[in-house]
């Protein structure tokens, strides 16, 4: 006779080391389960944790922002785990509360798992008691027990499980602990091996209340909602009175509120934030350089030549190598190059800012400024973000949640000068503006006029909101609040390890996609014959009449046209473009070849050949930062807004500023050179 | 472009009463209603974060430039612009007690 399994390996709880993560991998699942709570309270490290996903979490509340699935296979059978947007109600009053509210309602999870935050347990039982309204199979996730216990926290989950009437489970997510359990209960639920009562709102009126209000449109009656608010909220407090103990009242020495009156502080609010941002622009630039030319080192002059031998070995043809390895394979080996590092040193600094809270009071500190333009605090951070990368920055600006500032929002990120657009504005101040100062002052100088070239775009961000707000999108100010978490020590090495991974990704994805029909199409402009030149000379000499107006050239507006895909590549271009025009011998490899120099001298003399002044360095700085968003920005914006109308506002908007501002200051140059 | 017509609500026509707004920095009220003037979402929002009678909310900290201002509302630190606490009528008061 074959043993009866004992009773502890029949337990859930016996197998919780079965857990395999399943990652995206879910076209079959048994259960499935919907993981809700309030904003910031470590549902997407639960869910990151559950399903070996990569979902970007950080202490920012609004961080997930659309629905995100992942699966998990335990005791045999699949969940499908699906986060939703981080919500303070089910009555919803923005996009991210409706997608929560359907799920629930009409997705029908088999479980759905609340995760609350330990300290701020009443307002976030108000969530679980609506919740509780529409579904019995719940499962609340304690969260931040650990955070409780510093702040002098006991949360009793025993008691607490009692008043709800479901099952309750402790976990401190970041470190993973309890998460066994979770699983464990999660199973049972879904099994149906555990039954339970949930507790309702007490009254027929008030719950009769909650389920018209969470059922229909949450429009209608506004009365209404607010009873059954009130009677839910009462509720909360009157559990959460019971579950929790405060050890003492207040504790001696409040570490949160110490550092707040210092971030926060009219004396040390700004200096602090600009000494920061400073720092991780300026461990950005330099971290990137040695990196940068390895990485150039390698794909540029030992993959290029090599792959140009082996190609003409094979004995392909001229052209097809000309567009093959010349164009597509050149400009992708350039963005990734020139992108690649700057991008994976920005986002981690920027993430750990994040995750331990201090981004929240950035918004908190600059809510005034952007009030006075029409714009909403929060876009002090989608900004930061553009600085970075626009395409990033304009994603962010989902954490917006009234749609008139999110929408200033997309459309002024362009004027952030991101990543792709630093070397290009690094290296024109250097042959131009730092040759004009004695050679020990010229980093000096050549620093100061990117950071002046930035600060402009700073200033157009707050000038564009500000006349967006009072023209096409005018409107009343929509509601503001902003929630700042409690600090939280950053995962350092996590947050490292993610964020680099994540933007390798990224950067080469974009390479791939915009860059490489880039490239080719920079190679065939450049080589195709039209009776006696190429298509580049001749619309280098149709575009020359308007450059040279606007204080540039031909090249340069080729240049930037050609490099929409990749703000990266325009300087490459410039120079392959120029050595063509003017004929040049002996720089570059040949016509579609971009090309850059080691040595600045060597840039310089290039350029002063195609006729570049101090004037034209100017005003390259100034179109570079205000052009239209590079093209993986521009797809992002129309997906975000759903509307080419928004999407071209948003080309023509900086466009436009760039062509106004480089023909009147070369007028005035003009002017006073006359 | 959509019109929607609400009747103001009775119970919140109250007297003249301090509001959220003039509390200074570290002091205390607790909340009395918000003012019909204050509707639809804005209104929805603050119900949510707790913004109801007989909550205790205290100004923590101001910003910078003193607008907007943090306050503690049921355990969460929630900053509010100016004219948004202006909606929310209080009584000011010491050591009040959440219902």
């Amino acid at each position: 006779m074959r043993p009866r399994p004992r009773a502890c390996e029949q337990c859930p709880v016996h197998q919780a080391t079965d857990i395999s993560k399943l990652g995206v991998d879910m076209h079959r699942w048994d259960y499935l389960v919907a993981l809700g709570g309030n904003p910031n309270t470590g549902k997407s490290t639960v869910f990151n944790a559950l399903t070996g996903l990569r979902q970007h979490t950080g202490n920012w509340p609004g961080k997930t922002v659309a629905k995100a699935e992942g699966g998990y296979e335990f005791g045999g059978h699949r969940y499908k785990l699906v986060d939703l947007p981080g919500t303070y109600s089910l009555l919803a009053t923005t996009v991210d509360e409706e997608i929560a509210r359907d799920f629930i309602l009409s997705g029908q999870p088999d479980v759905t798992v609340i995760v609350v935050d330990a300290t701020r347990l009443e307002r976030n039982l108000n969530l679980v008691l609506q919740v509780q309204e529409i579904t019995g199979r719940v499962v609340v996730c304690l969260n931040l027990m650990d955070e409780a216990r510093r702040h002098g926290l006991s949360v009793d989950d025993r008691q607490l499980a009692r008043d709800l009437g479901v099952p309750v489970v402790p976990i401190v997510a970041r470190s993973e602990a309890g998460l066994d359990r979770l699983i464990a209960t999660i199973a049972e639920v879904a099994s149906g091996k555990l039954v339970h009562r949930p507790q309702r709102i007490a009254g027929p009126e008030s719950q009769g209340n909650m389920e018209t209000a969470v059922r229909i449109d949450p429009r209608t009656d506004g009365n209404q909602r607010a009873q059954s608010v009130e009677a839910t909220y009462v509720e909360a407090a009157r559990i959460a009175a019971r579950a929790v103990r405060q050890s003492d009242a207040r504790p001696r020495f409040d570490l949160d509120r110490a550092i707040d009156r210092v971030v926060t502080s009219r004396v040390w609010g700004f200096p602090i934030m600009l000494l920061l941002l400073a720092g991780v622009f300026w461990v950005t630039i330099t971290g990137a350089n040695v990196p940068s030319r390895l990485l150039g080192s390698f794909l540029l002059d030992t993959v290029h030549p090599w792959l140009r031998e082996a190609a003409a070995d094979l004995g392909v043809a001229a052209w097809l190598r000309g567009v093959l390895i010349d164009g597509m394979y050149l400009a992708t080996a350039w963005v990734v190059s020139v992108m690649l590092p700057p991008m994976a040193i920005f986002f981690p600094l920027f993430t750990l800012l994040e995750d331990f809270g201090y981004l929240p009071r950035v918004a908190f500190n600059l809510d005034s400024l952007f009030k006075q333009a029409g714009a909403h605090g929060k876009q002090a951070l989608t900004m930061a973000m553009g600085f970075g990368c626009n395409a990033a920055g304009v994603i962010s600006t989902r954490i917006i949640d009234s749609p008139r500032e999110r929408l200033i929002a997309i459309l002024t990120n362009n004027f952030a000068l991101c990543n792709g657009r630093w070397p290009t504005q690094i290296l024109i101040a250097t042959i131009f503006i730092g040759a004009l100062v004695p050679t020990r002052l010229a980093g000096a100088a050549s620093a100061l006029a990117v950071v002046a070239v930035a600060v402009l775009g700073v200033a157009l961000t707050f000038a564009a909101s500000w006349g967006l707000s009072r023209t096409v999108l005018r409107g009343e100010v929509s509601a503001f609040s902003l929630e700042l978490p409690p600090y939280r020590p950053p995962r350092v090495m996590k947050t490292l390890y993610r964020s680099v991974v994540d933007r390798t990704v990224y950067v080469l994805w974009r390479a791939v996609v915009f860059a490489l029909p880039a490239g080719a199409v920079i190679w065939i402009v450049a080589n195709l014959q039209i009776s006696g030149a190429s298509l580049a000379e001749r619309l280098i000499d149709l575009l020359n009449p308007v450059g040279l107006l606007l204080g540039l050239n031909g090249v340069i507006l080729l240049a930037f046209a050609a490099a929409i895909p990749a703000n990266e590549i325009v300087i490459p271009t410039v120079l392959m473009l120029t050595a063509l025009a003017g004929g040049l011998s002996g720089v570059g490899a040949g016509a579609g070849v971009i090309f850059q120099l080691e040595s600045g001298a060597g840039t310089l003399a290039i350029l002063r050949a195609g006729g570049w002044t101090l004037l034209t360095g100017i005003n390259v700085m100034l179109l570079s930062l205000l052009h239209n968003p590079c093209s993986t920005t521009i797809a992002t914006i129309y997906k975000e807004t759903g509307s080419k109308r928004w999407a071209l506002v948003s080309v023509v908007l900086p466009l436009g500023i760039g062509l106004l501002l480089t023909g009147l200051v070369a007028q005035l140059w003009r002017l006073v050179a006359a | 472009m959509e019109f929607l017509v609400q009747p103001r609500p009775r119970t919140e026509a109250a007297g003249p009463r301090a509001r959220l707004s003039d509390l200074r920095v570290g002091e205390r009220g607790a909340v009395v209603g918000i003012a019909p003037g204050c509707r639809q979402m804005e209104r929805r929002r603050l119900q949510d974060l707790g913004v109801l009678p007989g909550t205790v909310i205290e100004a923590e900290f101001a910003s910078p430039s003193l607008d907007p201002v943090a306050y503690r509302i049921r355990g969460a630190l929630i900053a509010l612009r100016r004219e948004q606490a202006a909606h929310i009528l209080i009584d000011r008061e010491e050591g009040a007690h959440a219902p």
